[in-house]
């Protein structure tokens, strides 16, 4: 990976820091000369928009922990002290709540694009895997977040995905009361998931560091999957992919505002603004949106034990993309069968998502049923056949051939006459 | 990239500072948020209401200690031996020079009301204890007199004074002393 | 080869497809759906520009204090919330002198034991009962739920595709539409409907049988403003109380959100701008112009 150019420290203080901890350096080649493909499209920018995010939540949550009170007697009210008497409070508990759905968001087509694109076939193996377990550490980051207010919500749903575990056989229950602490879903429960709740997304800095590392030393991929042969291929990182990331990340934030100032409850069930009663379970335990399509597979199969087992399949399954898929052509841009294929399994987890919001009754399990096998199908089946099988088009000979494109340069008003 | 001839900001740079400018500012207004939400809110400031009590109970002599704003405050019903103390003093030697009848409220004389604060590093001083016929302080031996006033021991300033006022001849608001 | 233009059609016939699917579906499986969908009313505060009406707001506030606040506690509302900005624009004396109305438990005294006072400013509501336990000795087994944030607890689920509409028309007022609509749909059970015992019949609420009697009736409260006191005025006025109650903020978010909707699509106008002034070189590179041999 070579840079456009290197750094020069040009004052004495930078000549004297560089040498003693490279870190101007460092950042320079990363982010500043970095060579970036320059048919980069929009669906790019999410990993800037999720990085963005990380901090957003972070700081809110930071904030917000200076006035929350994780015991049971104390939580709901605490929450409730912030949205009325804390300065902003009701801003920075709106943005915290309404900021994990948006993280969630950015995360789901940050993944689509991985799909689409093939971004996580060789050389991309290990970015893609540490993105995996990025999206886990997100899932646990959110469910212990969401039992903090204490409300009928958080708390029956800390003891539903708790029990989850009571499938293991044998050591089942004893983890279960590891995890609460207790003989049911209480105190020490809410305690230790505040911590929790604190220390991951550190952790979740400490695996981006990571992912961003193995971006760098492999280089990102783009909308054709060919990689960059000549300087001619990419772009500085700086001014140009930054550019870009931040005005879609304005974007991003003018729908994030709208919905904070305008749908603060659209997201959040109304259930949670009752406080939690252990002696009484809501008629529809529903998770935050983003956990949908998960809790539609678990509830799909009858059987407790397999349901569980295929909820950790879903998500443990793609792990092995970057081996399951044979195709050696990355962008689906080039793969029109695999292409449909693809397009069917995110309509297909969108419905599993509409199906873990409903009750699980009549035709709607019989239809989280079918799309759970399209779900495993398509990941284990039909993406080890398709590369084998299918017919893909040409690619271009370079990322700068296939910006020129037909011999008429992006950006040019009108392609010759004739055509 | 085309070099930029003109040593003038061109529309392109304009362009560039104007982008950058709105940006520093809604950071700057994005910073307001999170610096406020650390300044006292709402209930906190609606518990530093101010607190009536009622004199009658305490006896001649007697120094009772209430909580307003968090902070403790001497209640001390003077005996006329102490308010003669107090008023005896040569004022104007002491480390923080103050007449005792800047420390009372006229016509009320008997009644001392301060701030039990040792204003050395922030304990609370032991009544009716030390030299002084007032307070004491055990953290490093400030001692202080009948009107609050520091006479040994490492404190600068007096026992500082609240804002109260008598709404009654046996009762004091401590907090505003003008009407809310 | 497929033509280009087929793949579009078939993806629009698949999106019909899943959507008449879905909504069979929910016909199929409505059995959860056993009550009617509370009408929308129109609220002052509803949409970007919506702001309380204080007026309303204190019509609610005197119906919560004569009917409603014998049974139901608003724990987290504090009688200084009657005074502060976007309310129901009382003044500090005044709210002063509304607590001094209500006795609040304080202490303990010298002696040991708790007592009452008249409240003031800095408190909270007091409850009507200390205790659930008490409220349910007193009501006959029946607990009435704590009203500070009800409106937000209450709300209707529409439905695919409503609630994507929903977002578009930034409906928020669930809670006040189920409220207004509980305290009005009060009604004869019809023939061979099984009332249980201390069950009163309610067309909105779910299962029908609510346990808090009809508390509101025509002319039941004054009005000196003239409004209609109509048992319809009444669940508008009390339910803009509760919302205002569980959301006092509201004027403050919608002012806010209007001030950081202009700053951001200023910014990103401006982001957008520079991209394009500084991208317009590498999409039209004098290097890759050169036309190629056309096919």
């Amino acid at each position: 990976m070579s840079g456009h150019s290197t750094y020069q420290p040009q004052s004495p203080f930078m000549q004297w820091l560089e040498r003693r901890l490279p870190i101007a350096s460092l950042v320079y080649s990363s982010f500043i000369a970095y060579p970036t493909p320059r048919n980069l499209n929009y669906w790019w920018t999410f990993g800037g928009i999720l990085t963005f995010m990380l901090g957003v939540q972070i700081i809110t949550g930071i904030v917000l922990a200076m006035h929350y009170t994780p015991h049971v007697d104390f939580a709901f009210n605490s929450v409730e002290g912030i949205m009325r008497d804390v300065n902003y409070g009701w801003l920075l508990r709106y943005v915290h709540a309404s900021g994990a759905s948006f993280f969630f968001l950015a995360v789901y087509v940050h993944m689509a694009r991985g799909m689409y694109y093939g971004s996580y076939k060789e050389p991309r193996e290990v970015l893609w895997i540490l993105g995996v377990i990025l999206f886990l550490l997100m899932i646990v980051t959110g469910f212990v977040g969401y039992v903090l207010p204490w409300g009928q919500m958080s708390f029956w749903a800390a003891t539903v995905i708790t029990n989850l575990f009571s499938a293991i056989p044998g050591v089942g229950d004893p983890i279960v009361s590891w995890l609460w602490g207790g003989y049911a879903v209480g105190n020490p429960t809410l305690n230790r998931f505040y911590s929790l709740h604190y220390l991951l997304p550190f952790v979740i800095v400490g695996v981006v560091v990571l992912h961003i590392w193995a971006l760098h030393v492999v280089g990102q991929n783009n909308p054709t999957g060919v990689d960059p042969k000549t300087e001619k291929d990419t772009v500085a990182f700086t001014p140009y992919a930054t550019i870009k990331d931040a005005f879609f990340i304005g974007l991003f934030c003018l729908v994030f505002a709208w919905v904070v100032f305008y749908l603060p409850n659209y997201l959040l069930a109304t259930d949670n603004y009752i406080p939690a009663n252990p002696g009484q379970t809501p008629t529809h335990i529903v998770p935050e949106w983003y956990y949908l399509p998960f809790y539609a597979i678990l509830r799909a199969i009858p059987n407790k034990l397999i349901g569980v087992c295929a909820l950790g399949l879903a998500i443990a399954s793609l792990v092995f993309l970057p081996w399951l898929d044979t195709s050696r052509v990355r962008s689906a841009n080039y793969r029109p069968a695999f292409r449909q294929c693809l397009f069917i399994f995110f309509a297909a987890v969108i419905g599993l998502g509409y199906l873990g919001s409903q009750e699980p009754s009549g035709g709607y399990v019989i239809a989280a049923r079918i799309l759970t096998v399209y779900y495993f199908a398509f990941i284990w089946i039909i993406l080890p056949i398709l590369g084998l099988v299918e017919t893909t088009k040409p690619l271009p000979n370079s990322i700068s051939e296939s910006v020129l494109r037909e011999g008429v340069p992006v950006g040019a008003s009108a392609p010759p006459s004739g055509a | 990239m085309t070099a930029i001839s003109s040593a003038e900001p061109t529309r392109r740079d304009f362009l560039y500072i104007a982008t950058a400018t709105v940006g520093a500012v809604g950071a700057a207004a994005a910073l307001t948020p999170l610096i406020g939400q650390m300044n006292p809110d709402a209930s906190t400031i609606a518990a530093g209401a101010p607190v009536e009590v009622d004199l009658s109970p305490i006896q001649s002599g007697q120094i009772i200690q209430v909580f307003w704003r968090s902070k403790p405050i001497f209640i001390f019903n003077r005996t006329r031996n102490d308010v003669k103390l107090a008023q005896d003093v040569d004022w104007q030697t002491l480390r923080d020079p103050q007449p005792d009848s800047a420390r009372v409220q006229a016509g009320h004389e008997q009644w001392l009301v301060v701030i039990g604060i040792c204003t050395h590093l922030g304990c609370i001083p032991l009544p009716h204890q030390g030299n002084f016929d007032g307070w004491f302080c055990p953290c490093h031996g400030s001692q202080y007199d009948s009107s609050g006033q520091i006479r040994q021991g490492p404190a600068p300033l007096n026992l500082p004074l609240p804002p109260y006022q008598f709404i009654s001849a046996s009762k004091i608001r401590i907090g505003e002393t003008s009407q809310a | 080869m497929l033509n280009r233009n087929i793949p579009k059609i078939h993806r629009s016939i698949f999106a019909l497809a899943v959507a008449a699917a879905l909504s069979v579906l929910g016909a199929w499986s409505a059995s959860a759906q056993d009550a009617e969908a509370p009408p929308r009313q129109t609220w002052s505060f509803h949409g970007p520009f919506g702001t309380y009406d204080p007026a309303q707001l204190q019509r609610g506030f005197k119906i919560y204090r004569e009917v409603c606040s014998n049974c139901h506690s608003i724990k987290l509302l504090s009688f200084r919330n009657l005074a502060e900005p976007g309310g129901p624009g009382f003044t500090e004396a005044q709210a002063s002198a509304v607590a001094a109305t209500f006795q609040v438990t304080a202490g303990p005294n010298d002696q040991g034991q708790m007592f009452q006072r008249p409240g003031q400013i800095s408190d909270y509501f007091p409850p009507p009962f200390a205790n659930d336990q008490a409220a349910r000795a007193a009501l006959g087994g029946k607990l009435p739920p704590d009203m500070s944030v009800l409106a937000k607890a209450r709300g209707y689920e529409a439905g695919f595709p409503y609630f994507i509409f929903d977002a578009f028309k930034m409906y928020q007022e669930g809670g006040p539409d189920y409220i207004h609509a509980i305290l009005t749909g009060y009604a004869d059970a019809p023939a061979g409907f099984a009332l249980p015992p201390g069950g009163q019949y309610n067309k909105y609420f779910p299962g029908h049988a609510i346990g808090m009697p009809k508390p509101l009736t025509d002319g039941q409260v004054e009005y000196t403003d003239g409004t209609p006191a109509t048992v319809d005025q009444y669940g508008r006025d009390v339910s803009a109380f509760l919302m205002w109650a569980a959301e006092p903020t509201l004027n403050a978010r919608h002012r806010l959100g209007f001030q950081v909707m202009i700053f951001l699509i200023v910014f990103t106008g401006l982001l957008y701008m520079t991209k394009k002034k500084l991208w317009h070189d590498v999409l039209h590179d004098p290097e890759l112009e050169k036309p190629r041999a056309s096919t």
